[in-house]
Protein backbone atom coordinates (compact mmCIF):
# COMPACT_ATOMS: atom_id res chain seq x y z
CA UNK A 1 0.00 0.00 0.00
CA UNK A 2 2.94 2.61 0.78
CA UNK A 3 4.49 1.56 -2.23
CA UNK A 4 1.26 3.56 -3.92
CA UNK A 5 1.89 6.85 -2.33
CA UNK A 6 2.78 9.73 -4.50
CA UNK A 7 4.56 11.37 -1.67
CA UNK A 8 6.09 9.04 0.53
CA UNK A 9 8.54 10.74 3.59
CA UNK A 10 9.80 7.55 5.71
CA UNK A 11 11.49 7.84 9.43
CA UNK A 12 12.33 11.00 8.22
CA UNK A 13 14.85 12.61 10.86
CA UNK A 14 16.04 16.39 10.61
CA UNK A 15 18.88 17.49 13.11
CA UNK A 16 20.89 20.77 13.58
CA UNK A 17 24.02 20.63 11.81
CA UNK A 18 25.70 22.85 15.02
CA UNK A 19 24.20 19.74 17.57
CA UNK A 20 23.28 16.65 15.66
CA UNK A 21 21.43 15.22 18.49
CA UNK A 22 19.08 17.35 18.73
CA UNK A 23 15.86 16.38 15.97
CA UNK A 24 13.93 18.70 14.70
CA UNK A 25 12.09 16.34 12.65
CA UNK A 26 11.65 12.78 14.75
CA UNK A 27 11.13 9.97 12.57
CA UNK A 28 8.45 11.49 10.84
CA UNK A 29 5.92 8.91 8.48
CA UNK A 30 3.84 10.45 6.27
CA UNK A 31 1.98 9.64 3.00
CA UNK A 32 -0.44 10.71 0.37
CA UNK A 33 -1.98 8.49 -2.07
CA UNK A 34 -2.57 9.92 -5.62
CA UNK A 35 -5.97 12.04 -5.11
CA UNK A 36 -5.65 11.75 -1.51
CA UNK A 37 -6.79 14.89 0.79
CA UNK A 38 -4.47 15.26 3.71
CA UNK A 39 -4.02 17.68 6.88
CA UNK A 40 -1.23 18.02 8.26
CA UNK A 41 -2.28 19.55 11.50
CA UNK A 42 -0.25 21.22 14.33
CA UNK A 43 0.57 24.00 16.43
CA UNK A 44 3.27 26.35 16.03
CA UNK A 45 7.07 24.79 15.84
CA UNK A 46 5.51 21.50 15.59
CA UNK A 47 7.21 21.16 12.32
CA UNK A 48 4.56 21.24 9.77
CA UNK A 49 6.98 24.03 7.60
CA UNK A 50 9.57 21.81 8.36
CA UNK A 51 8.24 18.88 6.73
CA UNK A 52 6.69 21.51 4.02
CA UNK A 53 10.26 22.82 3.70
CA UNK A 54 11.95 19.47 2.77
CA UNK A 55 8.79 18.48 0.06
CA UNK A 56 10.21 21.41 -1.62
CA UNK A 57 13.77 20.81 -1.20
CA UNK A 58 14.04 24.51 0.50
CA UNK A 59 15.53 23.67 3.99
CA UNK A 60 17.64 26.02 6.06
CA UNK A 61 21.41 25.39 5.85
CA UNK A 62 21.60 25.10 9.61
CA UNK A 63 19.27 21.58 9.45
CA UNK A 64 20.35 18.56 7.68
CA UNK A 65 18.14 15.53 6.91
CA UNK A 66 20.24 12.49 8.59
CA UNK A 67 17.80 9.69 8.39
CA UNK A 68 14.60 8.62 6.30
CA UNK A 69 13.77 9.19 2.61
CA UNK A 70 11.23 11.48 0.57
CA UNK A 71 10.11 9.70 -2.19
CA UNK A 72 8.31 11.36 -5.01
CA UNK A 73 6.30 9.67 -7.91
CA UNK A 74 8.65 6.56 -6.90
CA UNK A 75 11.99 9.15 -6.82
CA UNK A 76 14.02 9.24 -4.26
CA UNK A 77 14.61 12.97 -3.54
CA UNK A 78 17.71 12.66 -1.19
CA UNK A 79 19.58 10.56 -3.73
CA UNK A 80 19.57 12.72 -6.32
CA UNK A 81 21.93 15.68 -7.09
CA UNK A 82 20.70 19.02 -5.94
CA UNK A 83 20.05 20.11 -9.49
CA UNK A 84 18.27 16.95 -10.50
CA UNK A 85 16.03 17.47 -7.07
CA UNK A 86 14.86 20.50 -8.06
CA UNK A 87 13.77 19.36 -11.67
CA UNK A 88 11.74 16.53 -10.18
CA UNK A 89 9.91 18.56 -7.55
CA UNK A 90 9.71 21.36 -10.18
CA UNK A 91 7.58 18.86 -12.24
CA UNK A 92 5.72 16.90 -9.51
CA UNK A 93 4.86 19.16 -7.02
CA UNK A 94 3.22 22.73 -6.33
CA UNK A 95 2.47 24.88 -3.51
CA UNK A 96 -0.47 27.01 -2.56
CA UNK A 97 1.60 29.37 -0.12
CA UNK A 98 -0.47 30.97 3.17
CA UNK A 99 0.23 34.73 2.06
CA UNK A 100 -0.82 35.73 -1.37
CA UNK A 101 0.81 38.81 -1.00
CA UNK A 102 4.43 38.10 -0.27
CA UNK A 103 3.85 35.00 -2.47
CA UNK A 104 3.41 37.68 -5.81
CA UNK A 105 5.75 39.42 -7.10
CA UNK A 106 4.56 43.23 -6.89
CA UNK A 107 6.05 44.55 -9.48
CA UNK A 108 5.31 41.84 -12.00
CA UNK A 109 2.06 41.52 -13.73
CA UNK A 110 -0.25 38.47 -12.68
CA UNK A 111 0.23 37.22 -16.10
CA UNK A 112 4.14 36.35 -16.07
CA UNK A 113 3.57 34.35 -12.50
CA UNK A 114 1.40 31.99 -13.81
CA UNK A 115 2.80 31.02 -17.30
CA UNK A 116 6.38 30.75 -16.06
CA UNK A 117 6.34 27.56 -14.85
CA UNK A 118 4.20 26.48 -18.07
CA UNK A 119 7.26 27.80 -20.00
CA UNK A 120 9.70 26.90 -18.27
CA UNK A 121 9.02 23.45 -16.86
CA UNK A 122 6.65 22.16 -19.76
CA UNK A 123 8.34 23.83 -22.54
CA UNK A 124 5.03 25.84 -23.90
CA UNK A 125 5.19 28.77 -25.96
CA UNK A 126 4.04 31.96 -24.95
CA UNK A 127 0.91 31.58 -26.41
CA UNK A 128 0.31 28.70 -25.54
CA UNK A 129 0.71 29.62 -21.75
CA UNK A 130 -1.38 32.48 -22.29
CA UNK A 131 -4.25 30.49 -23.56
CA UNK A 132 -3.51 27.79 -20.91
CA UNK A 133 -3.60 30.90 -18.04
CA UNK A 134 -6.68 32.33 -19.20
CA UNK A 135 -8.65 28.88 -18.83
CA UNK A 136 -6.77 28.47 -15.71
CA UNK A 137 -7.88 31.78 -14.32
CA UNK A 138 -11.55 30.72 -15.64
CA UNK A 139 -11.71 27.31 -13.68
CA UNK A 140 -11.10 29.41 -10.35
CA UNK A 141 -13.71 31.32 -11.22
CA UNK A 142 -12.44 34.81 -12.35
CA UNK A 143 -15.09 36.76 -14.16
CA UNK A 144 -12.45 38.68 -16.48
CA UNK A 145 -9.31 36.80 -16.82
CA UNK A 146 -8.11 38.84 -19.39
CA UNK A 147 -7.88 42.18 -16.82
CA UNK A 148 -6.09 39.80 -14.31
CA UNK A 149 -3.44 38.77 -16.38
CA UNK A 150 -2.50 42.37 -17.39
CA UNK A 151 -2.59 43.17 -13.35
CA UNK A 152 -0.10 43.69 -10.63
CA UNK A 153 -1.14 41.98 -7.26
CA UNK A 154 -1.84 45.02 -5.48
CA UNK A 155 -4.65 45.64 -7.83
CA UNK A 156 -6.66 42.67 -6.40
CA UNK A 157 -8.61 41.71 -3.35
CA UNK A 158 -6.92 39.26 -0.77
CA UNK A 159 -9.60 36.52 -2.03
CA UNK A 160 -8.06 36.79 -6.03
CA UNK A 161 -4.75 37.21 -5.32
CA UNK A 162 -5.50 33.35 -2.93
CA UNK A 163 -7.44 32.62 -6.39
CA UNK A 164 -4.82 33.45 -8.63
CA UNK A 165 -2.35 31.40 -6.80
CA UNK A 166 -4.45 28.34 -6.56
CA UNK A 167 -4.46 28.80 -10.29
CA UNK A 168 -0.41 28.98 -10.95
CA UNK A 169 -0.01 26.05 -8.80
CA UNK A 170 -2.12 23.82 -10.62
CA UNK A 171 -1.11 25.59 -13.84
CA UNK A 172 2.12 22.82 -14.49
CA UNK A 173 -0.69 20.03 -13.61
CA UNK A 174 1.81 18.45 -10.72
CA UNK A 175 0.81 15.72 -9.20
CA UNK A 176 1.14 16.80 -5.53
CA UNK A 177 -0.02 20.47 -3.87
CA UNK A 178 1.33 21.31 -0.88
CA UNK A 179 -2.20 23.77 0.47
CA UNK A 180 0.44 25.86 3.44
CA UNK A 181 -2.49 27.62 5.78
CA UNK A 182 -4.16 28.88 2.80
CA UNK A 183 -6.91 30.47 4.21
CA UNK A 184 -5.60 31.35 7.42
CA UNK A 185 -5.64 34.73 7.01
CA UNK A 186 -9.29 35.20 5.27
CA UNK A 187 -12.50 36.24 6.16
CA UNK A 188 -14.50 33.17 7.15
CA UNK A 189 -17.10 33.56 4.22
CA UNK A 190 -14.12 34.45 1.88
CA UNK A 191 -12.37 30.96 3.37
CA UNK A 192 -15.43 28.88 2.54
CA UNK A 193 -15.06 29.75 -1.12
CA UNK A 194 -11.48 29.30 -1.38
CA UNK A 195 -11.70 26.06 0.65
CA UNK A 196 -14.97 25.13 -2.07
CA UNK A 197 -12.72 25.72 -4.86
CA UNK A 198 -9.15 24.34 -3.70
CA UNK A 199 -11.07 21.07 -3.55
CA UNK A 200 -12.86 21.43 -6.62
CA UNK A 201 -9.51 21.90 -8.17
CA UNK A 202 -8.35 18.72 -6.62
CA UNK A 203 -11.13 16.87 -7.71
CA UNK A 204 -11.11 18.03 -11.45
CA UNK A 205 -7.21 17.55 -11.57
CA UNK A 206 -7.25 14.50 -9.33
CA UNK A 207 -4.07 16.05 -7.98
CA UNK A 208 -2.72 14.94 -4.20
CA UNK A 209 -3.49 17.37 -1.58
CA UNK A 210 -1.54 17.77 1.71
CA UNK A 211 -3.17 20.76 3.59
CA UNK A 212 -1.26 21.96 5.93
CA UNK A 213 -3.25 23.54 8.94
CA UNK A 214 -3.57 24.27 12.55
CA UNK A 215 -7.57 24.55 12.70
CA UNK A 216 -9.34 21.09 12.91
CA UNK A 217 -12.39 22.50 11.39
CA UNK A 218 -10.76 22.88 8.11
CA UNK A 219 -9.51 19.68 8.28
CA UNK A 220 -12.97 18.02 9.12
CA UNK A 221 -14.29 19.66 6.03
CA UNK A 222 -11.76 18.94 3.01
CA UNK A 223 -9.51 16.08 4.29
CA UNK A 224 -10.36 12.73 4.00
CA UNK A 225 -6.78 11.50 6.40
CA UNK A 226 -5.17 13.65 8.66
CA UNK A 227 -1.33 13.34 10.27
CA UNK A 228 -0.61 15.17 13.73
CA UNK A 229 2.21 16.30 14.83
CA UNK A 230 3.55 17.37 18.38
CA UNK A 231 7.04 18.68 18.63
CA UNK A 232 8.09 17.23 15.26
CA UNK A 233 6.81 13.74 15.56
CA UNK A 234 3.66 11.98 14.51
CA UNK A 235 1.48 11.88 17.19
CA UNK A 236 -1.73 9.89 15.33
CA UNK A 237 -2.33 9.17 11.30
CA UNK A 238 -5.74 8.36 10.78
CA UNK A 239 -8.92 9.31 8.90
CA UNK A 240 -10.94 12.35 10.01
CA UNK A 241 -14.19 10.33 10.76
CA UNK A 242 -11.28 8.32 13.38
CA UNK A 243 -10.18 11.51 14.60
CA UNK A 244 -13.17 13.09 15.83
CA UNK A 245 -15.06 9.90 16.76
CA UNK A 246 -12.18 8.64 18.66
CA UNK A 247 -8.66 10.70 19.12
CA UNK A 248 -6.35 7.94 19.79
CA UNK A 249 -3.46 10.86 21.14
CA UNK A 250 -4.35 12.57 24.58
CA UNK A 251 -3.02 15.47 22.79
CA UNK A 252 -5.50 15.17 19.63
CA UNK A 253 -7.85 14.57 22.04
CA UNK A 254 -6.70 17.82 24.19
CA UNK A 255 -6.35 20.26 20.25
CA UNK A 256 -10.15 19.02 19.38
CA UNK A 257 -11.38 20.07 23.10
CA UNK A 258 -9.09 23.30 22.54
CA UNK A 259 -10.90 24.61 18.99
CA UNK A 260 -13.47 26.90 19.11
CA UNK A 261 -17.44 25.72 18.20
CA UNK A 262 -20.28 27.95 18.63
CA UNK A 263 -22.75 25.28 19.00
CA UNK A 264 -20.92 24.29 22.93
CA UNK A 265 -19.81 26.75 24.50
CA UNK A 266 -18.87 25.46 27.55
CA UNK A 267 -17.08 22.16 26.22
CA UNK A 268 -14.99 23.65 23.76
CA UNK A 269 -11.75 26.45 23.88
CA UNK A 270 -10.59 24.34 26.98
CA UNK A 271 -6.87 25.08 27.31
CA UNK A 272 -4.70 21.79 26.58
CA UNK A 273 -4.21 20.55 29.61
CA UNK A 274 -0.76 20.88 31.39
CA UNK A 275 -0.37 17.23 32.48
CA UNK A 276 -0.94 16.23 28.45
CA UNK A 277 2.01 18.29 27.52
CA UNK A 278 4.51 17.01 29.52
CA UNK A 279 3.38 13.47 28.85
CA UNK A 280 3.40 14.29 25.44
CA UNK A 281 6.82 15.71 25.71
CA UNK A 282 8.12 12.73 27.84
CA UNK A 283 7.24 10.47 25.14
CA UNK A 284 9.11 12.47 22.66
CA UNK A 285 11.88 12.27 25.20
CA UNK A 286 11.71 8.56 25.39
CA UNK A 287 11.82 8.52 21.78
CA UNK A 288 14.95 10.67 21.25
CA UNK A 289 16.98 8.66 24.14
CA UNK A 290 16.27 5.68 22.52
CA UNK A 291 17.38 6.95 18.97
CA UNK A 292 20.21 8.41 20.22
CA UNK A 293 21.39 5.44 21.94
CA UNK A 294 20.91 3.64 18.92
CA UNK A 295 23.27 6.31 16.60
CA UNK A 296 25.02 8.65 19.24
CA UNK A 297 28.40 6.67 17.89
CA UNK A 298 27.77 6.83 13.80
CA UNK A 299 25.95 10.29 14.54
CA UNK A 300 29.22 11.89 16.28
CA UNK A 301 31.36 9.97 13.50
CA UNK A 302 29.47 11.82 10.34
CA UNK A 303 30.16 15.45 12.25
CA UNK B 1 -31.26 51.95 35.00
CA UNK B 2 -27.73 52.44 35.68
CA UNK B 3 -26.18 55.05 33.33
CA UNK B 4 -24.09 53.29 30.69
CA UNK B 5 -20.56 52.83 30.41
CA UNK B 6 -20.59 54.63 26.82
CA UNK B 7 -23.60 55.44 25.05
CA UNK B 8 -22.74 56.42 21.48
CA UNK B 9 -24.91 58.31 19.42
CA UNK B 10 -25.36 58.84 15.65
CA UNK B 11 -21.95 58.39 15.00
CA UNK B 12 -20.36 58.47 11.65
CA UNK B 13 -16.02 58.07 11.26
CA UNK B 14 -14.67 59.20 7.92
CA UNK B 15 -11.27 58.27 7.26
CA UNK B 16 -8.84 59.11 4.42
CA UNK B 17 -9.44 56.88 1.17
CA UNK B 18 -6.02 54.33 1.53
CA UNK B 19 -7.35 53.62 -2.62
CA UNK B 20 -6.93 57.08 -3.27
CA UNK B 21 -3.04 57.94 -4.03
CA UNK B 22 -2.34 61.34 -4.78
CA UNK B 23 0.83 63.22 -3.94
CA UNK B 24 -1.36 66.43 -4.30
CA UNK B 25 -3.90 68.03 -2.55
CA UNK B 26 -6.12 66.41 0.24
CA UNK B 27 -7.12 63.17 0.15
CA UNK B 28 -10.57 62.74 -0.03
CA UNK B 29 -11.90 61.19 3.04
CA UNK B 30 -14.46 57.87 3.20
CA UNK B 31 -16.80 56.93 5.43
CA UNK B 32 -16.20 54.01 7.69
CA UNK B 33 -19.00 54.03 9.99
CA UNK B 34 -22.28 55.07 9.78
CA UNK B 35 -25.00 56.68 12.07
CA UNK B 36 -23.56 53.91 14.59
CA UNK B 37 -26.14 54.19 18.01
CA UNK B 38 -24.72 51.92 20.92
CA UNK B 39 -25.18 51.49 24.06
CA UNK B 40 -22.49 49.44 26.66
CA UNK B 41 -23.55 48.53 29.70
CA UNK B 42 -21.01 49.16 32.88
CA UNK B 43 -19.79 44.88 33.38
CA UNK B 44 -20.75 43.61 30.04
CA UNK B 45 -18.72 41.89 27.42
CA UNK B 46 -19.62 43.30 24.00
CA UNK B 47 -18.38 41.45 21.02
CA UNK B 48 -17.98 42.94 17.71
CA UNK B 49 -17.95 40.73 14.81
CA UNK B 50 -17.54 41.35 11.07
CA UNK B 51 -15.60 41.10 8.31
CA UNK B 52 -12.61 42.78 7.18
CA UNK B 53 -13.88 46.32 6.02
CA UNK B 54 -16.98 45.97 8.39
CA UNK B 55 -15.81 49.04 10.62
CA UNK B 56 -15.23 46.72 13.61
CA UNK B 57 -11.68 48.02 14.78
CA UNK B 58 -13.04 51.75 13.45
CA UNK B 59 -15.72 51.69 16.20
CA UNK B 60 -13.13 50.19 18.65
CA UNK B 61 -10.91 52.81 18.18
CA UNK B 62 -13.06 55.89 18.15
CA UNK B 63 -14.95 54.91 21.67
CA UNK B 64 -11.53 54.98 23.10
CA UNK B 65 -11.02 57.99 21.28
CA UNK B 66 -7.85 57.21 19.01
CA UNK B 67 -9.99 58.31 16.62
CA UNK B 68 -12.99 61.51 16.06
CA UNK B 69 -16.03 60.75 15.18
CA UNK B 70 -16.71 63.35 12.15
CA UNK B 71 -20.91 63.20 13.79
CA UNK B 72 -22.72 62.11 16.44
CA UNK B 73 -21.84 61.72 20.20
CA UNK B 74 -19.84 59.58 22.45
CA UNK B 75 -20.55 59.59 25.95
CA UNK B 76 -18.23 58.04 28.36
CA UNK B 77 -20.24 57.59 31.45
CA UNK B 78 -21.78 61.26 31.83
CA UNK B 79 -18.98 62.91 29.57
CA UNK B 80 -19.22 64.07 25.94
CA UNK B 81 -15.71 62.51 24.65
CA UNK B 82 -16.67 62.91 21.53
CA UNK B 83 -14.29 65.84 20.43
CA UNK B 84 -11.80 66.29 23.59
CA UNK B 85 -8.46 67.02 22.46
CA UNK B 86 -5.45 64.72 23.66
CA UNK B 87 -4.71 67.12 26.69
CA UNK B 88 -8.29 66.68 27.67
CA UNK B 89 -8.42 62.75 26.91
CA UNK B 90 -5.66 62.21 29.22
CA UNK B 91 -7.46 61.99 32.47
CA UNK B 92 -9.57 59.37 30.59
CA UNK B 93 -6.79 57.37 29.14
CA UNK B 94 -5.89 55.37 32.43
CA UNK B 95 -10.08 54.25 32.33
CA UNK B 96 -9.47 53.13 28.46
CA UNK B 97 -6.98 50.58 27.85
CA UNK B 98 -6.23 48.42 24.86
CA UNK B 99 -5.00 45.19 23.83
CA UNK B 100 -4.18 45.01 20.33
CA UNK B 101 -4.28 41.96 17.68
CA UNK B 102 -0.41 41.61 17.45
CA UNK B 103 1.32 41.78 20.87
CA UNK B 104 5.07 42.14 18.84
CA UNK B 105 4.46 45.50 16.81
CA UNK B 106 2.56 46.73 19.91
CA UNK B 107 5.52 46.09 21.99
CA UNK B 108 8.44 48.65 21.96
CA UNK B 109 11.13 46.01 21.51
CA UNK B 110 13.81 47.88 23.03
CA UNK B 111 12.05 48.01 26.15
CA UNK B 112 12.14 45.20 28.50
CA UNK B 113 8.71 44.42 30.14
CA UNK B 114 8.71 45.74 33.24
CA UNK B 115 9.04 48.81 31.33
CA UNK B 116 6.54 48.26 28.88
CA UNK B 117 3.70 48.06 31.65
CA UNK B 118 5.45 50.37 34.70
CA UNK B 119 5.78 53.34 32.10
CA UNK B 120 2.74 54.26 31.56
CA UNK B 121 1.59 53.49 35.36
CA UNK B 122 4.34 56.66 36.26
CA UNK B 123 2.82 58.93 33.35
CA UNK B 124 -0.48 58.27 34.88
CA UNK B 125 1.26 58.96 38.55
CA UNK B 126 -0.16 55.29 39.80
CA UNK B 127 3.61 55.02 40.38
CA UNK B 128 5.74 57.68 42.16
CA UNK B 129 9.17 55.79 40.78
CA UNK B 130 10.71 53.34 38.45
CA UNK B 131 11.26 51.13 41.67
CA UNK B 132 6.98 51.45 42.77
CA UNK B 133 6.30 50.64 38.31
CA UNK B 134 8.27 47.79 38.75
CA UNK B 135 6.62 46.09 41.75
CA UNK B 136 2.91 47.20 40.27
CA UNK B 137 4.45 45.79 36.85
CA UNK B 138 5.21 42.38 38.78
CA UNK B 139 2.01 42.17 40.21
CA UNK B 140 -0.24 42.93 36.86
CA UNK B 141 2.54 39.61 34.84
CA UNK B 142 0.76 37.73 38.12
CA UNK B 143 -2.28 38.13 37.39
CA UNK B 144 -1.90 36.84 33.78
CA UNK B 145 -0.41 34.01 35.21
CA UNK B 146 3.06 34.95 33.99
CA UNK B 147 6.49 34.59 36.49
CA UNK B 148 7.83 37.92 37.74
CA UNK B 149 11.28 36.99 36.28
CA UNK B 150 9.53 37.84 32.83
CA UNK B 151 9.73 41.74 33.98
CA UNK B 152 13.61 41.93 33.01
CA UNK B 153 13.09 40.28 29.48
CA UNK B 154 12.33 41.90 26.56
CA UNK B 155 8.96 41.08 23.56
CA UNK B 156 11.34 39.11 21.22
CA UNK B 157 12.46 36.69 24.12
CA UNK B 158 8.59 35.10 24.77
CA UNK B 159 6.23 33.20 22.32
CA UNK B 160 3.29 34.90 21.04
CA UNK B 161 0.99 33.45 23.95
CA UNK B 162 3.35 34.87 26.61
CA UNK B 163 3.65 38.45 24.74
CA UNK B 164 -0.06 38.72 24.63
CA UNK B 165 -0.17 37.93 28.05
CA UNK B 166 1.91 40.87 28.79
CA UNK B 167 -0.51 43.23 26.19
CA UNK B 168 -3.09 41.96 28.80
CA UNK B 169 -1.03 42.71 32.13
CA UNK B 170 0.03 46.28 30.35
CA UNK B 171 -3.76 46.58 30.13
CA UNK B 172 -4.97 45.74 33.44
CA UNK B 173 -2.12 47.20 35.38
CA UNK B 174 -3.62 50.90 35.10
CA UNK B 175 -6.93 49.38 36.64
CA UNK B 176 -9.26 50.70 33.91
CA UNK B 177 -12.76 50.37 33.60
CA UNK B 178 -13.00 49.78 30.04
CA UNK B 179 -10.69 47.32 27.97
CA UNK B 180 -10.62 47.19 24.36
CA UNK B 181 -9.72 43.68 23.15
CA UNK B 182 -8.65 44.12 19.16
CA UNK B 183 -8.94 40.48 17.62
CA UNK B 184 -6.38 39.55 20.31
CA UNK B 185 -6.37 35.43 19.96
CA UNK B 186 -6.24 35.50 15.93
CA UNK B 187 -2.80 34.92 15.53
CA UNK B 188 -2.39 32.55 18.43
CA UNK B 189 -2.45 28.48 18.00
CA UNK B 190 -5.48 26.96 19.41
CA UNK B 191 -4.15 25.87 22.60
CA UNK B 192 -3.01 29.60 23.46
CA UNK B 193 -6.16 31.17 22.12
CA UNK B 194 -8.14 28.58 25.16
CA UNK B 195 -5.87 29.65 27.26
CA UNK B 196 -6.10 33.43 26.65
CA UNK B 197 -9.56 33.49 26.45
CA UNK B 198 -10.11 31.56 29.92
CA UNK B 199 -7.46 34.54 31.25
CA UNK B 200 -9.82 37.37 29.98
CA UNK B 201 -12.88 35.51 31.34
CA UNK B 202 -11.37 35.47 34.55
CA UNK B 203 -10.03 38.63 34.94
CA UNK B 204 -13.06 40.38 33.41
CA UNK B 205 -15.10 39.26 36.70
CA UNK B 206 -12.08 39.34 39.08
CA UNK B 207 -11.44 43.24 38.26
CA UNK B 208 -15.17 44.12 37.09
CA UNK B 209 -13.67 45.04 33.68
CA UNK B 210 -16.47 46.31 31.16
CA UNK B 211 -14.62 44.55 27.45
CA UNK B 212 -15.52 45.61 23.85
CA UNK B 213 -14.05 42.13 22.05
CA UNK B 214 -13.83 42.84 18.28
CA UNK B 215 -13.19 39.35 16.42
CA UNK B 216 -13.89 37.77 12.88
CA UNK B 217 -14.46 34.69 14.43
CA UNK B 218 -17.95 33.95 15.79
CA UNK B 219 -16.90 30.80 17.83
CA UNK B 220 -14.79 32.66 20.00
CA UNK B 221 -17.20 35.53 20.68
CA UNK B 222 -19.85 32.74 21.75
CA UNK B 223 -17.25 31.72 24.84
CA UNK B 224 -17.13 35.04 26.12
CA UNK B 225 -19.46 37.83 25.35
CA UNK B 226 -22.97 38.60 27.03
CA UNK B 227 -23.83 40.64 23.73
CA UNK B 228 -22.98 40.27 20.22
CA UNK B 229 -22.93 43.51 17.83
CA UNK B 230 -22.55 42.70 14.23
CA UNK B 231 -21.16 45.28 11.78
CA UNK B 232 -21.19 45.13 7.93
CA UNK B 233 -20.23 47.67 5.76
CA UNK B 234 -20.21 50.19 8.54
CA UNK B 235 -23.38 50.01 9.65
CA UNK B 236 -25.27 47.66 12.64
CA UNK B 237 -27.13 45.03 11.51
CA UNK B 238 -27.65 42.48 14.74
CA UNK B 239 -27.18 44.05 18.47
CA UNK B 240 -28.69 41.54 20.47
CA UNK B 241 -27.34 38.86 23.81
CA UNK B 242 -25.42 36.25 22.64
CA UNK B 243 -27.12 32.95 22.80
CA UNK B 244 -30.47 34.71 21.44
CA UNK B 245 -28.30 35.75 18.31
CA UNK B 246 -26.70 32.01 18.13
CA UNK B 247 -29.92 30.31 18.27
CA UNK B 248 -31.84 32.83 16.02
CA UNK B 249 -30.06 35.26 13.61
CA UNK B 250 -32.77 37.83 12.82
CA UNK B 251 -30.28 38.77 9.71
CA UNK B 252 -29.46 36.61 6.91
CA UNK B 253 -25.71 37.97 7.18
CA UNK B 254 -25.21 36.74 10.42
CA UNK B 255 -26.58 33.38 9.49
CA UNK B 256 -23.94 33.62 6.61
CA UNK B 257 -21.07 34.22 8.67
CA UNK B 258 -22.08 31.41 11.40
CA UNK B 259 -22.58 28.82 8.29
CA UNK B 260 -19.23 29.18 7.07
CA UNK B 261 -17.31 28.36 10.70
CA UNK B 262 -16.42 25.08 9.82
CA UNK B 263 -17.11 23.58 13.18
CA UNK B 264 -14.79 20.72 13.94
CA UNK B 265 -17.12 17.67 13.29
CA UNK B 266 -16.98 15.49 9.56
CA UNK B 267 -19.79 17.12 7.48
CA UNK B 268 -19.93 16.24 3.77
CA UNK B 269 -22.07 18.34 2.71
CA UNK B 270 -20.67 21.74 4.08
CA UNK B 271 -18.20 22.96 1.39
CA UNK B 272 -21.60 22.51 -0.92
CA UNK B 273 -23.80 24.54 1.28
CA UNK B 274 -24.15 28.28 0.24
Amino acid sequence: MMADAFLDIADLSIVLRSDRAHRLLRSVDLHVNPGEVRGLVGESGAGKSMIGKTIFDILPRAVEAVEGAVTLGGTDLLALSSNARRREIAAAAALIPQDPLTALNPVRRIEGQITDRLTAILGFSKKAARDRALTLLEEVHINDPERVLRSYPHQLSGGMRQRVLIAAAFAAEPKLIVADEPTTALDVTVQKQILRLIAEMQAHHGTALLFVTHDLGVVAKICQNVTVLFGGKVVEDTDVKGLFAHPAHPYTAALINATPRYDRPDQSLLPVPADVIEATRAEIAKADAEWLSQRGQTLKAAS
Amino acid sequence: MTTPLFSVEGVNVALPDPNHKSLLGTMPMVEILHDIDLEIEEGSVVGLVGESGSGKSTLGRTLVRLLEPAAGTIRFLDTDISHLDEQAMRPFRRDLQVIFQDPLSALNPRHTIASIIGRPLMLHGLAQNRRAARRLAQEALERVGLPTAFAARYPHELSGGQRQRVGIARAIATQPRFVLADEVVSGLDVSSQAQILTLLDQLKTDLKLTVVFISHDLSVVRRLCDRVVVLRRGEILENRPTAELFEAPAHAYTAELKAAIPLPEVDQGWLASQ
